[in-house]
């Protein structure tokens, strides 16, 4: 099987896996980085969210051949002390209810107001809308990034 | 203050090292909705609410532990319950570390996340764990000062004597394990509560926003094998052979093998686990006819039509009111099959030796499924451990456990530590889905009066649990009949949040809106007016209560600007009981670009004592928002015993950009909290139905609404 020579959360990563394994299954199951979620496998759902040289994909549909040379982020690599100001109003706005989408979820809204960080409530819709929460916590997933836009702002 | 004798016995309490107090309950009501094949067998008459083991630690330095005894599912459960206990020991609850507690076979007991019930249940007995822990602490302290526990009081973690002397929790809690427990205990009045009623954020809020593993998934054992399991591909097949050839031949699978009726394929990851079972060539045959959605639509009718009816409640004599009504209103509703589609695929970890059977996962129902195990593996209860990991959902899905039981039967064979990892398809296609019903409401109408009301239900597998007949308006209509007919069908089928009630309020709630446009009359004045009849019931299968339904109208008025609303507005209302909840609600729609769009949905809800506002409010916004997403979009079709979408590119669930802001009013009293977890959701899609209603003039019956063209193009 070929090597890659992966770059996660500002370290490397050396892994034997084959060609067509998405980024994804390397995460959780060659290097223990368990934040990043399945939930459908074919990129519908957000839980695997993370970033690709900053911007968001879905780790299930991106296969580790083409990441080599890339930076990816995961929620583990967002911040040291789970303290970026997305995770801190997720935290004061209690947004989880079982809380599986919410690693996706919260990569997606860093990518977003990293591009956009004034954004109006259609934007935070329109950016959100890939994302699905199966308890439905979109009222609070909602005011979260409305929140964490004024703490960046 | 009250009083109340607990009944918890010295074994139990010496069981932890420090001190102990305990509490799990959980009754329900909602088993009785699942197939015989998959239901729990747990005897609610035999549940005792008092009994009950849990644990409470102290340490030296006073900090605390509580185990949260029931499993989470995203309920809140696992804060929400601790708090209670916290309230009555009288503890801070930034000193309170919560666990989630095990699955102890001996110690604890009926532990069961279900049917709304776990805070209902809890409550005495979770009061009484906390208070009856505390009364020991002072006891402690009394003895050591030589005074009356009587002079004695307690303020967050310290107990002090009227000599000025002060003791903390943890000095004295090894002495406080050895004593007596006492008989009577006295718990707080609410007015005096300090963390029952205030926000009290998630206790895993820091572990879920920095990926920390929590859920069954995230669970890794050294050595251990993923394993992905092919299933029939269509409900009534079984497997009469395969070849494994190409799919052994797969990087990084390591075992293949026939159990019952399916094949396990057993990989050093999940993707070469999922890959090899791509490769397999199973070949399967029809054991049963295959059913379609088309046949069951045909079913269901005509069982509607039939007289192959059960009657499950008969007030006056409805066929007279019928007779000699001026006026009948008769309509029909219609439900699909829904999946869950829990976020968090169902998986479990097992792993079976000679020694023990070790088994770790997200489950609703653990001793149910420790209970099945045993059986089926022949081995010693004692043997076998279960660990409940956090939830990534649950809806129902996760009481049944046959994931867990796959899990078992595959180590057991491979002797291995193995995961049953569950793809979105298998998830999807392999279900124990919300069953399709239709129901027939009648109703006679004569002086313009309502003088009868005849429901009638057909539904795949199971019709309606025994309480249901006897909700709104039971009791309020003097000629009034329930009947139930059914259809067996090899679709699986079980408990989807808000089991029956999740549709019958839609049909219910909206046949009341179309009766009230029939009469003529004023839509919420017509329930209420029904409600006056419902007073002063002696009826004890009447559970619900006629006043605190007018409150939660009358405040979904106010609140709501009900009748008031301006311009593009267009709002429907709908009032439901169930769970022990009283709920109303009204939705706002407005028409952009001739669609309604719904925009606002207005809550108010009684479910007594708010023990954690935060996550209250929580459970209610996303009960509302699931009501509305399932009734919009939700839909499982069935062709030839196939469901007809396996994942989330054709099936549809709501997101962010279709939800509406939901606006929650909780009724203030100190009456002992209910349900929450479920009774906000049904009313939510009659709301919304007849706020379409009045937005287009087109009266919704079928679900999901989406697929009505006049509607929605």
């Amino acid at each position: 099987m070929p090597m890659y020579d992966l770059k996660i959360n500002g370290k490397s990563y050396a892994v034997e896996v084959s060609a067509d394994t998405p980024v994804l299954w390397v995460l959780r199951d060659h290097l223990n980085l368990l934040g990043t979620k399945y939930g459908c496998g074919i990129g519908q759902c957000g839980s695997c969210t993370i970033h690709l040289d900053g911007e968001p994909v879905k780790s299930c549909s991106l296969t580790v051949s083409l990441v080599s040379g890339k930076s990816i982020t995961t929620i583990e690599g967002l911040s040291e002390n789970g303290n970026h100001p997305v995770q801190e109003a997720w935290k004061e706005i209690d947004v989880p209810q079982c809380g599986y989408c919410q690693s996706g979820q919260i990569m997606t809204a860093v990518a977003f107001l990293d591009k956009n960080s004034n954004p109006n409530k259609e934007e935070i819709r329109e950016a959100m809308h890939g994302n699905l929460c199966r308890c439905a916590s979109y009222n609070r997933i909602e005011n979260a990034v409305a929140k964490a836009a004024k703490k960046t702002n | 203050m009250s009083t109340k004798t607990t009944t918890i016995d010295r074994r139990s309490f010496l069981k932890a090292s420090a001190l102990t107090g305990g509490g799990l309950i959980i009754g329900f009501n909602f088993f009785t909705a699942c197939k015989p094949e998959v239901e729990p067998s747990i005897d609610i008459s035999q549940l005792n609410f008092n009994d009950f083991n849990a644990f409470i630690k102290i340490a030296d330095n006073g900090a605390v532990t509580i185990f949260a005894p029931n499993p989470e599912i995203g309920q809140g459960v696992k804060t929400s319950m601790p708090m209670i206990i916290a309230e009555e020991l009288d503890v801070e609850w930034k000193n309170v570390h919560v666990v989630q507690g095990g699955l102890d076979t001996d110690v604890f007991e009926r532990q069961v996340a279900g049917g709304s019930q776990s805070i209902r249940h809890g409550w005495d007995p979770l009061r009484q764990t906390g208070a009856t822990a505390r009364q020991m602490l002072i006891n402690a302290a009394a003895a050591r000062w030589g005074v009356d526990a009587a002079e004695c009081s307690v303020v967050n973690g310290m107990i002090f004597n009227n000599k000025g002397d002060k003791l903390g929790y943890g000095e004295v809690a090894v002495e406080a394990a050895a004593l007596e427990v006492p008989k009577d205990v006295k718990l707080k009045d609410p007015k005096y509560y300090k963390i029952i009623g205030q926000n009290v954020q998630n206790v895993d809020i820091d572990e879920i926003i920095t990926g920390k593993p929590l859920f069954g998934l995230d669970f890794k054992r050294e050595g251990m094998l993923y394993a992905s399991v092919m299933r029939p591909p269509a409900f009534g097949q079984k497997l009469t052979s395969f070849d494994d050839t190409v799919a052994r031949s797969k990087e990084g699978v390591v075992d293949i093998f026939k159990f019952g009726n399916k094949i396990a394929v057993l990989a050093t990851s999940t993707w070469a686990a999922m890959r090899g079972k791509k490769s397999l060539v199973a070949v399967w045959e029809d054991e049963s006819p295959l059913e379609s959605t088309k046949d069951h639509d045909k079913i269901l009718l005509d069982l509607l039509e039939g007289k192959e009816f059960k009657t499950l409640r008969s007030d006056g004599n409805v066929k007279n009111a019928f007779a000699s009504a001026d006026q009948i209103l008769e309509r029909t509703y219609e439900s699909p099959i829904l999946p869950h589609n829990c976020l968090e695929p169902m998986n479990f970890f097992a792993n079976v030796t000679d020694e023990k059977v070790e088994l770790v996962g997200p489950i609703q129902t653990p001793k149910w499924t420790a209970d099945r195990i045993s059986k089926i593996l022949e081995r010693d209860l004692k043997d076998i451990s279960l660990e409940m990991t956090r939830m990534g959902g649950g809806y129902g899905r996760r009481l049944y456990g046959d994931f867990a039981l796959e899990a078992a039967e595959i180590s057991n064979i491979a002797r291995k530590p193995v995961q049953v990892i569950f793809s979105r398809e298998d998830d999807m296609a392999d279900g124990i889905y919300r069953p399709a019903i239709k129901y027939k409401i009648s109703a006679a109408i004569k002086d313009n009066k309502i003088t009868g009301y005849h429901l009638k239900e057909a539904a795949i597998n199971n019709g309606m649990y025994d309480l249901v007949p006897n909700f709104f308006p039971a009791g309020a209509i003097e000629n009034y009949q329930v009947d139930s007919a059914s259809y067996k069908s090899n679709i699986t089928t079980g408990a989807w949040r808000a089991p029956y009630t999740n549709f019958l309020a839609f049909a219910e709630q909206s046949f009341f809106d179309e009766l009230a446009e029939t009469m003529a009359v004023d839509r919420v004045q017509l329930r209420l007016d029904l409600l006056q009849n419902v007073k002063g019931t002696t009826d004890e299968k009447i559970q619900y209560s006629a006043e605190r339904m007018e409150k939660v109208i009358n405040t979904v008025v106010k609140k709501s600007n009900w009748g008031k609303v301006k311009g593009n507005v267009f709002q429907g209302f709908s009032a439901y009981y169930c769970h022990n909840t009283h709920v109303a609600e009204v939705a706002d729609v407005v028409m952009e670009s001739g669609v309604p769009v719904v925009k606002k949905v207005t809550c108010v809800i009684d479910c007594g004592i708010v023990v954690n506002p935060l996550g209250a409010l929580n459970q209610v916004e996303g009960g509302v928002l699931d009501g509305i997403g399932h009734a919009m979009y939700g839909n499982l079709d069935f062709i030839n015993g196939t469901p007809q979408s396996v994942n989330f590119d054709t099936y549809r669930l709501i997101r962010m950009k279709e939800t509406p802001k939901v606006e929650t009013h909780f009724i203030k009293n100190d009456i002992a909290p209910t349900g929450l977890g479920e009774p906000a959701l049904p009313p939510a899609a009659a709301a919304l139905a007849n706020a379409i209603k009045a937005a287009t003039g087109v009266r919704l019956t079928k679900q999901p609404f989406i697929e009505n063209k006049d509607i929605f193009g």
